[in-house]
């Protein structure tokens, strides 16, 4: 899986790099972010919402998953 | 345009205030005749506020601010049910003030949807729960404007034999609250009085004992003297802003309106949040993707708007608003706009042409 180390940013950095590392990934592919901000946890999934990505949760503290589904 | 913080002093507050201030010096405690002038002063303005808010003066207090008037409710309200439970249920959008004085003791959440309206069966539940002292619910969303259903939610207390705290501080001068709350709580400087003024309405049969050392434990009031030209200038605007409230909510609702339709259109990647129906008449709220909301408030400040943000960065505890975590909807690039009867047309149509590119600007710095 692809890792999107953003621990130590503040949002909405985190969101930022998500935005622009989703463009590389194929349709179906996911990406794990790891975000420490506590920011983040709210607004990785209302991004993914907000721009018709599917968040597929939190496997572990500070990490959250995002599969490119557009 | 963060009214919703602080409205400036509308002009009766003023002329109220300067007078009072030759005569509402003394205590009104004290039997000489300046403390009489004083008492006179003090019980025409709690007689004002009682016919305002529609209840018997001898259920008005008066505290030095909203937020210490919504912890009195709270810790008084517990302590005087604390044979019935020790548990307070609160909303998930409560005003810090209250979650501050939630954390005293014991405590139950109850979410909100994505517009931040209250959970009513989640309510219906919790409040049903044995062992509740206290229910505790905001009148409208002091973040996002979304009134929540205060009726309905009263009669699930009143089912369970549970009083119900309304905090109405963004309401009460701006639209009607519903009835059948226990006690309520307001703050002047919200509908245009002065700082410093808190109001508390404890029905008479709520039983309610004073969090604070004082003489008569089971008579809601400070302890202290009070800022009594000030408590008379609330009570004065109080009256002037009822009686253009109306006019004013349908003017500013108009507004509120636009800039809904407005942002929407013309900014790209935003998110206006809040019922867009169901709301104060006031207050809007949106947030802006890939946008720091502490660069938004500079930049909007230097274009000369005021304006407030529930983003993380603007935040003394660097936490996001825990009413946009609540709702679930993005937190930063937050804006919460939120108006009086000091804003005009113009100033909107101002706002609405100089967001879109200052919003761009942040986003291009950004990369984005």
């Amino acid at each position: 899986m692809i890792e999107l180390d953003c621990r130590g940013e503040k949002c909405p950095l985190p969101v930022i790099h998500l935005a622009k590392k989703i463009k590389d990934l194929e349709i179906g592919e996911t990406v794990r972010v790891l975000a420490d901000d506590p920011a983040a946890a709210n607004d990785i999934p209302a991004w993914c919402r907000m721009k018709d990505q599917e968040y597929l949760g939190s496997p572990g503290p500070n990490a959250f998953d995002v599969r490119r589904v557009s | 345009m963060d009214a919703a913080t602080a409205a400036p002093l509308h002009p009766v507050a003023r002329e109220a205030l300067l007078a009072a201030l030759d005569d509402g010096w003394a205590d009104p405690a004290r039997l000489y005749a300046a403390g009489r002038r004083a008492q006179q002063l003090s019980e025409a303005a709690t007689a004002a506020f009682a016919e305002s808010l529609g209840v018997r003066p001898d259920e008005v207090s008066l505290w030095p601010s909203g937020t210490v008037a919504a912890q009195a409710a709270v810790l008084g309200a517990l302590g005087g049910r604390a044979r019935q439970g020790d548990t307070l249920v609160h909303s998930a959008i409560e005003h810090s003030a209250v979650l501050h004085a939630a954390r005293r003791g014991q405590a139950v959440e109850v979410g909100v949807d994505r517009e931040g309206r209250l959970d009513l069966d989640a309510w219906d539940a919790a409040v049903s729960t044995p062992g509740v002292a206290l229910a505790a619910l905001i009148s409208a969303s002091h973040e996002v404007g979304t009134e929540q259903p205060v009726a309905a939610a009263a009669g699930y207390c009143d089912e369970a034999g549970v009083p119900l705290f309304v905090d109405a501080a963004q309401s009460v001068g701006r639209a009607p609250v519903p009835p059948g709350w226990s006690l309520l709580s307001a703050s002047a400087h919200k509908w245009g009085g002065p700082p410093g003024v808190g109001v508390l309405i404890v029905r008479k049969g709520v039983r309610w004992i004073s969090p604070f050392p004082q003489d008569d434990l089971y008579r809601p009031g400070v302890s202290g003297a009070l800022d009594l030209p000030a408590v008379v200038a609330a009570a004065a605007s109080l009256r002037a802003v009822l009686s253009e409230a109306q006019t004013e909510a349908v003017r500013l609702s108009a507004l509120v309106d636009r800039i809904r339709e407005r942002v929407a259109a013309t900014v790209p990647d935003v998110e206006v949040v809040g019922d867009p129906v169901n709301r104060l008449p006031h207050l809007v709220t949106f947030s802006c993707l890939y946008v720091d909301g502490e660069a938004l408030l500079h930049a909007l400040d230097r274009a000369g708007f005021a304006v407030s943000s529930g983003s993380s960065c603007t935040a003394s505890t660097l936490r996001p608003s825990h009413v946009l975590e609540a709702m679930g909807v993005l937190s930063h690039g937050n804006v919460r706009i939120s108006l009086h009867r000091g804003t005009s047309e113009d100033e909107v149509e101002r706002f609405l042409a100089v967001l879109p590119k200052i919003v761009e600007e942040i986003r291009k710095e950004a990369g984005m």
